[in-house]
């Protein structure tokens, strides 16, 4: 996927002016949070359950080569295969090996963020092999040229309109004179479309929610059963997981799960969990031939050790965009790469550099509502600040913020003088502002001042009135 | 008889340079409650706005010198949650590398305390005996509600203020979008944010608009004001003090408009 995030204030201005995009957003904001407040005052243990989650998260990034390995040798126990990629060249290049060999010609699969951050339907069209989204978000993403905005519905920033049209312009095949009078009418289309290509696939490529290390299986959840389809028809199943989905055991993916679905999207359970082991055995009535999981590393492993360790325990459930009002402000397009909100703008800097990504860990007012929603409990607005000290150090701020900073500290850092600079600013201002109490325009105070009034000061400082009020006392 | 508790102010920058009522009302609550109220000269800023632009040194070197001054009382009180949630949750994390500043800092922050919550969590106030005639909104402020648990505390007493109905905004605690530097840094996004939150706070009807943070209150009165509401806004402080005859609302003239 392109990257965009270095033109990030570009993106939000064109954002805040799109009405569509402002009426799909205004439209969901509400929804989420609503469906998750209902489930978790459904589950009185699901604040104890969101410590399980870290706790299980913690112990396993603390012993990941000790779990990977158990996991790679019960997934070969079971007749998988396991590729191991450090990059996302590796990975797309395993990915494209599998496919050629088997001959592929067209590959169906199933939502995958993964998939995105590698960009693999690029890579397999560039060598002539057609790449299918069955998601239906990520369908419509597709046929538009689009990337996705959120990282569990991805196309949720387009309107009904608009799947209308890019309907009718794709699906041209079909009577011109049908009706679009509800959401069902898009799904039933997308759904007869997308059969043929379930069963004409010769590979189908989904991520992994979960890897569990003591079955060397890989989880899925969906809504729609498109992944489920997608692994189980084709005749070679490949499962994009990065090392951070790795769990210990089967109870721990189920811990987990219940988190999952509740944060997600409100749900006590997805409508499909599906648990992948091995290729199909001589006597199972279906599955894939071959299993394949290319477990990919593209960045995670520098994390570990370092402050942003934490941020390897996320399951993308995306409750901490959903309650973002930064995000649901300016969309996720916005951020301009795969992952949007509050955890993109802590993963992203990581993984495409901050050089590029060091507006997203600043875009944040840290009101705090991501981490208090967190299902394993990440600080995220702790390691946007880790971000902001980074680009500190690296004198990546802006150069008037650092100037402005700096001559503050230095005054702030000695009272006596700090006293007198303030009292004179508070005068000043107060006795300009003392009128109509506000300012509309100020020198240097732009950014307030566009969309807002500066109330003025009182006009003394507090402690120059304190002061007086104590010499009249003594 | 126990002696009062002597109780440090930490004034805020915003409130010494810009509402130093918001300070004196804090005094004149404190000391309703029977303590013993002194104002350590050697304070300036919390160091947030160094913090969180990712300057530590800044924000070590300032919070150095607050639990130098701030030593020595039996409890520090802030009329803001975002400035109490710096000195009680993260000044400490800032000396990981020096355990016996650590140590002052752990005290320090132990001790320390948003204004109203102070107020009825640590000394039983349920009576501010105060009035005042209007029809109020509270904003919660983010660090207060998520970082200091300041949520039903304003509420409380608020409901005790003779003459005062209080009228909750669809979503009192969704970001006004101040946040520090980010009003400067990403001023459209600010904007919009806070425009989404006087459209709440327009829909209760209210004509006063409460909240615990001069930050979130100069953004909030900005934005009304330039909307051209009449809704008057102000530091809940001044009202559980009684004091909203003695200066006009924030934003506004002498006159009131
Ligand atoms: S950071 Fe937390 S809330 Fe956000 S997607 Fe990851 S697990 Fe979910």
């Amino acid at each position: 996927m392109q990257i965009t995030s270095p033109a990030f204030k570009s993106n939000v201005a064109e954002a805040l002016a799109d009405p569509h995009l402002q009426k799909a957003l205004h439209f969901t904001r509400p929804r989420f949070p609503e469906r998750r407040a209902a489930a978790v005052a459904a589950l009185p243990e699901f604040e104890t359950l969101r410590d399980i989650g870290r706790d299980i998260k913690n112990h396993t990034l603390a012993n990941l080569d000790f779990y990977l390995e158990i996991w790679a040798d019960n997934v070969e126990k079971s007749g998988g295969q396991v590729h191991w990629c450090a990059t996302a060249d590796d990975a797309r290049a395993a990915v494209l090996a599998i496919c050629q060999r088997v001959g592929a010609k067209t590959v169906t699969k199933g939502k995958s963020m993964i998939s995105e951050e590698l960009g693999i339907n690029e890579h397999l069209e560039k060598h002539g092999i057609e790449p299918v989204e069955t998601d239906l978000g990520e369908y419509i993403l597709q046929i538009r040229g689009e990337g996705p905005s959120h990282i569990i519905a991805p196309a949720f920033h387009l309107n009904r309109e608009d799947w209308e049209e890019s309907f009718r312009k794709t699906h041209t095949d079909l009577p011109a004179d049908r009706v679009f009078g509800e959401r069902r009418d898009i799904m039933v289309e997308a759904r007869t479309i997308l059969r043929e290509k379930f069963i004409a696939a010769d590979v189908g490529i989904t991520g992994a929610n979960f890897l569990i290390a003591e079955t060397g299986s890989s989880v899925i959840v969906t809504n729609e059963g498109n992944g489920d389809l997608t692994q189980t028809l084709p005749k070679v199943h490949i499962a994009l997981a990065s090392i951070e989905k790795l769990v210990p055991t089967l109870e721990d993916a189920t811990s987990l799960l219940r988190l999952l679905a509740r944060s997600a999207t409100g749900q006590d359970f997805s409508v499909y969990t599906t648990f992948s082991t091995g290729a199909r055995r001589p006597d199972d009535l279906d599955g894939p031939e071959e299993y394949h999981v290319v477990v990919i590393d593209n960045g995670r492993s520098a994390m570990i050790g370092t402050e942003f360790q934490d941020m390897l325990r996320c399951i993308r459930c995306a409750a901490c965009m959903n309650h973002c009002p930064v995000y649901f402000t300016v969309g996720g397009h916005s951020y301009g790469w795969v992952y949007p909100g509050p955890m993109g703008s802590v993963l992203t800097p990581s993984l495409i550099g901050v050089e590029k990504a060091g507006h997203l860990p600043n875009a944040s007012t840290f009101c705090g509502k991501c981490e208090s929603v967190c299902p394993v409990k990440i600080p995220l607005p702790k390691l946007m600040r880790h971000w902001r000290e980074r680009e500190f150090e690296r004198h990546l701020t802006p150069g008037a913020m650092r100037n402005n900073l700096a001559i503050w500290g230095w005054f702030a850092r000695r009272p006596q003088l700090y006293r007198a600079a303030t009292r004179v600013a508070a005068w000043g201002l107060g006795l300009l502002g003392r009128k109509r109490g506000r300012f509309s325009w100020l020198p240097f105070a732009g950014g307030w001042t566009d969309g807002r009034d500066l109330p003025a000061p009182e006009g003394d400082t507090f402690f120059a009135r304190y002061a007086r009020q104590q010499r009249h006392k003594s | 008889m126990t002696p009062p508790p002597r109780v440090a102010l930490f004034v805020t920058c915003l409130v010494d340079l810009h509402r130093p009522s918001v300070g004196f009302a804090a005094i004149r609550l404190l000391e309703a409650a029977g303590c013993q109220v002194d104002v350590p000269r050697a304070q300036t800023c919390c160091g947030q706005p160094a913090y969180n632009s990712g300057d530590r040194a800044t924000a070590r070197d300032l919070a150095r010198g607050i639990i130098d001054a701030f030593a020595g009382y039996d409890y520090i009180v802030v009329p803001s949650g975002s400035c109490g949630g710096m000195l009680r949750d993260h000044v400490p994390g800032l000396f990981e590398d020096d355990p016996e500043l650590r140590r002052r800092a752990d005290v320090m922050a132990a001790k320390t305390y948003e204004l109203v919550s102070f107020l009825t969590d640590m000394r039983g106030m349920t009576d501010p005996q105060a009035a005042y005639a209007g029809t109020v909104t509270y904003h919660d402020s983010c660090a207060g509600l998520r970082e200091l648990g300041v949520r039903d505390q304003p509420r409380a007493l608020l409901g005790k203020v003779a003459g005062l109905t209080l009228t909750e905004m669809a979503e009192p605690e969704v970001c006004c979008g101040f946040g520090g530097t980010f009003c400067v840094k990403y001023p459209d996004i600010s904007t919009r944010m806070v425009a989404d939150k006087t459209r709440d706070i327009a829909a209760t009807g209210a004509d006063t608009l409460l909240a615990g943070d001069m930050g979130c209150l100069l953004n909030m009165a900005g934005r009304l004001a330039r909307e051209g509401s009449n809704i008057q806004v102000r530091h809940v402080a001044e009202v559980l003090a009684g004091m909203t005859q003695e200066l006009p609302a924030i934003g506004r003239a002498r006159d009131g408009r």
